[in-house]
């Protein structure tokens, strides 16, 4: 049986040499040096016409991040909350959880995807018409405009600074920590907090001053210009993965806080904990034992879904390398395998370290 | 009435937190329900041969793009004449799982196994022609909801026996046929669907001899029935893992062989197990199914996509209508499988509770 499998893979092998050298394709990843002549519409680090094939397989990859990075957030958010949602006393609000998760879990992603795409793209105005919220935010058929800020000379030290304030809150809640196990006393450290705050900004504004200015979004011309803007593909992609995703995290999180037994409800209550701390303190860190596996894993059908942007052109990895590069280069196998292995990567580092997770929780429970 | 109040102030207007949340949902369902009333029924158009109905009422769903196009979004471009052939292949089918789904029959086993041999091989005879005098029908002239089906089951009678033997691979005992089913197994779980699709239109004929030609849905079919088995393998090893290992040393113990015993007394109980996560697994596969139209199969998604560029057809709202055509068959069907499913384990959990 060995012998029939290496059989076949040989002869696969053999054949896909052949073909190749038939088709005059050359093999080898030398074609990432060479310039891709397209441009595209999102790019978070620079590119053009001129840049490399690495580049834009950076370029796709960023993009595939930022989508997946957002969508995990936003799913996160209306998961647990939707979750919850079902497990309320409230007849109509469990009930209203309940048709969200149905509706969203049965429709298939792709056809969300497109649904949303088309509702940004045929139902919203033109530029000229926009639907402005306090002349800031705007919305129109060619995306989302929000107001974002620019960094003048000094911005860079701000950094510095936001990780000096980090340090000075982790020392001083160590400190807190340590006196309370030593001593049983919760001092007030909320005010540290603030104090450290102020002396940082304080510093920072003293020597650089004010390092922003805000950059609005406006009309100029077809389209809006400046600010941050989100493409109608990004935005409509962003919605559809949380959407979906949501109502899978959803299940999960009933399913965790299901599985936290009634005695520890009924041991929160007896203790007289308001139901918001007994939810936070008590049930939700034991049911995050039941949740984090399987939420882990829809993070991760998450970042491998948001390859369905190919559908609506959205530039992330699989459509603009497997897609776009592809075609233009005809280095099918370099770059199929090139793009399975990122997200092969990526998921067996997921398994890898779930499987830590894993093995630490069960040891804290026995 | 005095039950009712008692009921809403019990469940809705317990507390002040909970009027608030009533209140609010109430909103929410009041703004769904007539924004969905207004798009669909009100401000719809409902008769016209073509868009200009639909021009004139811009704010509501454009139906008549759905009923022009019905047979279409069914059949695609499957020869009229030959319709009937696709008719027995969905009768036979509806058939043979509604008797399957409906509980208690005597030939159950018989059946399901004539679905899953017998049914598929009738199936591919009466579509795909050129034997027994049915004129030949080349696969791309399928389209709609025929091929939706078409790669879903297969998907499903493909996976189900494929997924068995490598999770029964990734629990064998021989290290080569271990690490060769978890290869295979993390491998297509590690990547996506459509990286997948990608490699079978553009990759599977770099592998074959010249001359040797797979159609278009072949390469999709294979492609998607191999993504699924792996995790369908997963799901089943779940079920295989449930299992007490005094049944495996019972089957050895009585000198059943290896396959034997698993025929006979692991896989019946392990299979069981799985059924909730198998029929899953069966709702992710035909969702996915949607994703051959990237790779530029006409299924009922990419059917109705393409019916979106017939300038006959070119207003605002029929691509919204058609999303939502689509949308409202794919849910019917995943609803009532994941209902299915609950049902089962339902019924299986009180079986249980009884021993």
């Amino acid at each position: 049986m060995v012998a029939a499998f290496i059989g076949l893979i040989w002869w696969l092998v053999d054949n896909t040499v052949a073909n190749l050298a038939r088709q005059n394709v050359a093999t080898g990843f030398g074609f990432l040096d060479n310039n891709t002549g397209f441009d595209i519409n999102q790019k978070l680090i620079a590119y053009d016409e001129t840049s490399s094939y690495q580049r834009l397989l950076l370029v796709g990859l960023l993009n595939t991040a930022i989508v997946s990075v957002l969508g995990i957030l936003f799913a996160t958010l209306i998961g647990f909350m939707v979750g919850l949602a079902r497990l309320s006393d409230n007849w109509l609000v469990s009930k209203l959880a309940f048709i969200y998760v149905e509706i969203f879990r049965n429709l298939p992603l792709l056809i969300q995807i497109l649904f949303w795409y088309v509702l940004l793209i045929e139902i919203l105005p033109h530029p000229k018409k926009s639907f402005g919220l306090w002349e800031v935010f705007f919305l129109n058929n060619r995306g989302l405009y929000l107001p974002w800020f620019s960094t003048l000379p000094g911005g860079g030290y701000l950094l510095w600074v936001i990780g000096l304030f980090g340090a000075g809150c982790f020392y001083v809640a160590r400190k807190a920590r340590n006196m309370r196990e030593l001593t049983g006393q919760t001092k007030a450290y909320v005010r540290n907090y603030i104090l450290i705050g102020v002396i940082c900004l304080g510093g920072y504004l003293s020597l650089w001053g004010v390092p922003f200015e805000a950059n609005l979004p406006a009309l100029k011309g077809f389209n809006f210009r400046g600010g941050l803007s989100f493409t109608p593909e990004f935005v409509a992609l962003l919605v559809a993965l949380s959407l979906y995703t949501a109502s899978f995290i959803a299940e999960i999180v009933r399913a965790g806080v299901l599985s936290v037994s009634k005695g520890q409800f009924e041991a929160a209550k007896a203790l007289g904990l308001p139901s918001s701390v007994a939810m936070n303190k008590v049930i939700i860190p034991q049911a995050m034992r039941v949740i984090i596996p399987p939420l882990t894993s829809q993070y991760l059908n998450l970042t491998k879904n948001s390859s369905l942007a190919a559908a609506i052109a959205y530039p992330e990895l699989v459509s603009v390398f497997a897609g776009t590069a592809l075609n233009q280069t005809g280095q099918a196998v370099e770059i199929i395998f090139i793009t399975m292995s990122i997200y092969l990567f990526l998921s067996l580092l997921t398994s890898f370290l779930m499987n830590t997770y894993n093995a630490r929780v069960t040891l804290v429970e026995k | 009435m005095q039950q009712i109040i008692k009921w809403s102030r019990e469940n809705l207007f317990a507390t002040r937190m909970n009027t608030l949340l009533s209140l609010v949902s109430l909103w929410l369902i009041y703004v769904t329900i007539e924004g969905v009333v207004s798009w669909a029924f009100i401000n719809a158009s409902f008769l016209g041969a073509d868009k200009s109905s639909c021009m004139v009422r811009p704010h509501g769903a454009c139906w008549p793009f759905v009923t022009a196009k019905f047979n279409q979004f069914i059949y695609g471009n499957y020869p009229a004449a030959e319709q009937w052939r696709v008719n027995i292949v969905f009768v036979l089918g509806a058939l043979g799982l509604g008797l399957l789904m409906a509980g208690r029959i005597n030939f159950k086993k018989q059946l399901a196994v004539l679905m899953l041999t017998a049914y598929p091989v009738l199936t591919f005879i009466l579509l795909s022609g050129g034997l027994l005098g049915l004129s030949y029908v080349e696969t791309n002239q399928w389209g709609g909801l025929l091929v939706t089906l078409v790669i879903a089951v297969t998907g499903i009678v493909v996976s189900l026996p494929l997924g068995i033997l490598l999770a029964l691979g990734r629990r064998s005992e021989l290290p080569i046929i271990r690490m060769m089913s978890i290869a295979f197994i993390e491998f297509w779980r590690g990547v996506p669907l459509i990286t997948v699709l990608f490699m079978a239109s553009v990759m599977l004929p770099l592998f074959l001899p010249e001359g040797m030609n797979f159609d278009a849905l072949l390469r999709c079919l294979i492609g998607v029935s191999l993504f699924a088995s792996a995790y369908m393998a997963e799901v089943i090893r779940g079920g295989l893992q449930a299992i007490p290992k005094g049944q495996y040393e019972a089957g050895k113990s009585i000198g059943l062989s290896y396959w034997k015993s698993m025929r006979l007394i692991i896989l019946p109980q392990a299979l069981v197990i799985s059924i909730p996560g198998i029929v899953n697994t069966f709702i992710g596969l035909f969702k996915d199914t949607t994703l051959v139209m990237i790779v530029g199969i006409f299924d009922l998604l990419g059917i109705i996509s393409f019916h979106f560029t017939d300038p006959n057809w070119t207003s605002p709202q029929v691509p919204i209508t058609g999303f939502v055509f689509a949308g409202l068959v794919f849910w019917v069907f995943c609803f009532a499988m994941s209902h299915y499913s609950k049902s089962v384990e339902r019924r299986f959990s009180v079986k249980g509770v009884n021993k």
